[in-house]
């Protein structure tokens, strides 16, 4: 179970990006929905600390995130997996070796240097590439692929780490309509099938709606609807997308227009 | 439509302000051009006669003296062996000062400094010098000279390698970040592929430059093709300097020739 409760994350002492957010995530899939700028990035990477939060803090699973260093910090990384919107792959590796990748917390440096990966992780990586069908690809380099299988390569790295949640940032948003919704397919019944939290950030809100257990929609660091996807209405949405980042920045209630110098920090 | 007179018929691409500034600054060199000329103290009958002393040593060198070829070959055999080897180290010890000249993988401000400090020292002192140190501490021969190919190259190879890691793409580092990889785990699977090429290019272009700076080692007594050279031009033996001098010509071109299929054959 993953537990944020009163983070806050700024950059230098600009206005903060995460305002005093909580959630709990138990289980199945949600999709974090919200305007670029609205902090669903910012979000994400403060789970695994890829962004390290200014306050509050972070459990999964008992463990406080916030607090960790060094060693703590990369084993609880490894218990998080994370896709992301350019695939982050290594072009000039093999499928093979990115999906190993995601086991380098776990490997001795000697083995990862060598590719000598251990019997039990080449099956583990098989079975994966089987399931969501690029087994054939294992020898092939990954910039030889499609995007779809892009994307593929990497849900099979991050499960590859055997992870207590997955968290996907944008993860269909540089693939066409028809292969989007493959992936969030692919999401959805991996989620079921390995009992896994997934964390979605998507501006697709058809596709959040269809393949998503529970919606979250963020405006400007805040999480302001949190609900079933048949609760997200016109209103909702409305509220949801409503409104210049920039005005409101400048002054977090509604009615006050301040002047666009805020800077825009990433979604 | 606007008449046309009212359009001005005079324009300038400077102004009189930008003229005469362009003026000074040719002036400038013009005049700094001249005084080079007078500070540099030519001494101009032995610039007239160089046609005629040219065709007395030509004449002098012609037909080159083979009886010595022998061991020749065996120097020039010695020369591509410092080339070889000082390009193998100075490429390995590139790598880590590469790693913390480049700011994005740098670890912090000193070392940055530091790794900028030891590619600028490299650099900034000639080959011939670094052999005539090295000479002066380990005595002539080939160590002094393969020392002194090395710490040249470190600078070279460092500063291009340095480049190619600032250019990576930061994106699969951070999904490794993400797995819970370590910094040097980090390196072999998501730094190295991407500077791999640039790295292959680098030291082949290195060994072919490598490869003609070691032919002028033996000047200053560093091993090499070079000290037959000076022992023939010491001692008047202009037939034999002229062997040693199209061996070196076949020497390079031979190693144009290598690092041009090489080249091609990994990019």
């Amino acid at each position: 179970m993953l537990r944020i409760s009163n983070l806050v994350k700024s950059y230098g002492s600009d206005k903060p990006v995460l305002k005093n957010l909580d959630l709990t995530v138990e289980g199945g899939l949600v999709s974090v929905i919200g305007a670029s700028g609205a902090g669903k990035s910012t979000l994400l990477r403060c789970i695994n600390r890829l962004v390290q939060p200014t306050s509050g803090t972070i459990e999964l699973n008992g463990v406080d995130m916030t607090a960790l260093k060094g060693r703590e910090l990369r084993a609880a990384r490894r218990r998080i997996g994370m896709v992301f919107q350019g695939f982050n792959l290594v072009d000039r590796l093999t499928v093979m070796e990115n999906v190993q990748s995601g086991r380098l917390g776990y490997i001795s440096t000697w083995r990862a240097a060598l590719r000598k990966y251990p019997k039990a992780d080449i099956r583990r990586a098989f079975d994966l590439m089987e399931r969501v069908g690029i087994a054939h690809y294992a020898n092939k380099r990954a910039d030889e692929l499609s995007g779809g299988e892009r994307q593929r390569v990497g849900v099979v790295r991050a499960l590859m780490q055997e992870p207590e949640i997955l968290l996907a940032d944008e993860p269909t948003a540089s693939l066409d309509p028809k292969t989007s919704e493959q992936i969030m397919e692919l999401l959805r019944s991996l989620s079921r099938e390995l009992s896994l939290p997934v964390m979605i950030n998507i501006h697709n809100v058809h596709e959040a709606k269809a393949y998503t257990d529970r919606i979250v929609g963020m405006r400007f660091g805040r999480i302001i609807f949190d609900d079933k996807p048949e609760a997200l209405d016109k209103p909702a949405m409305d509220e949801i997308y409503a409104g210049v980042p920039a005005q409101e920045r400048g002054d977090s209630s509604h009615a006050a227009p301040a002047v666009g110098s805020a800077a825009m920090h990433t979604s | 439509m606007v008449s046309l007179d009212a359009h001005p018929e005079d324009w300038a691409r400077f102004t009189p302000r930008q003229r005469m500034q362009r003026y000074a600054i040719f002036a400038f060199i013009l005049i700094a051009i001249v005084w080079a000329f007078g500070n540099v103290e030519i001494f101009w009958p032995w610039l007239i006669d160089a046609p005629e002393q040219m065709a007395d040593l030509f004449g002098r060198m012609v037909p080159p003296d083979v009886t010595n070829l022998r061991s020749i070959l065996a120097a020039l055999l010695e020369t591509v062996n410092i080339a070889t080897i000082a390009t193998v180290i100075g490429v390995a010890l590139s790598f880590p000062v590469a790693y913390i000249a480049a700011q994005n993988t740098t670890p912090n401000a000193a070392t940055l400094w530091l790794g900028r400090f030891i590619l600028v020292s490299s650099r900034s002192v000639n080959t011939i010098i670094w052999a005539l140190l090295f000479v002066a501490i380990f005595g002539p021969g080939v160590v002094a000279g393969i020392l002194a190919i090395t710490f040249r190259s470190l600078g070279f190879l460092g500063k291009l390698m340095g480049e190619a890691i600032e250019e990576i793409d930061r994106r699969p580092v951070e999904a490794l970040e993400a797995t819970g990889a370590s910094r040097f785990k980090i390196i072999l699977y998501a730094i190295m592929p991407q500077v791999m090429p640039t790295f292959l290019a680098v030291s082949i272009l290195r060994w072919d430059i490598n490869l003609r700076e070691s032919t002028v080692l033996g000047l200053v007594g560093a091993g090499g093709i070079g000290v037959i050279l000076q022992g023939a031009i010491d001692t008047f033996a202009w037939q034999e300097a002229a062997t040693v001098l199209l061996a070196i010509l076949a020497l390079v071109i031979l190693g144009e020739i290598i690092s041009a299929v090489l080249r091609k054959r990994i990019i």
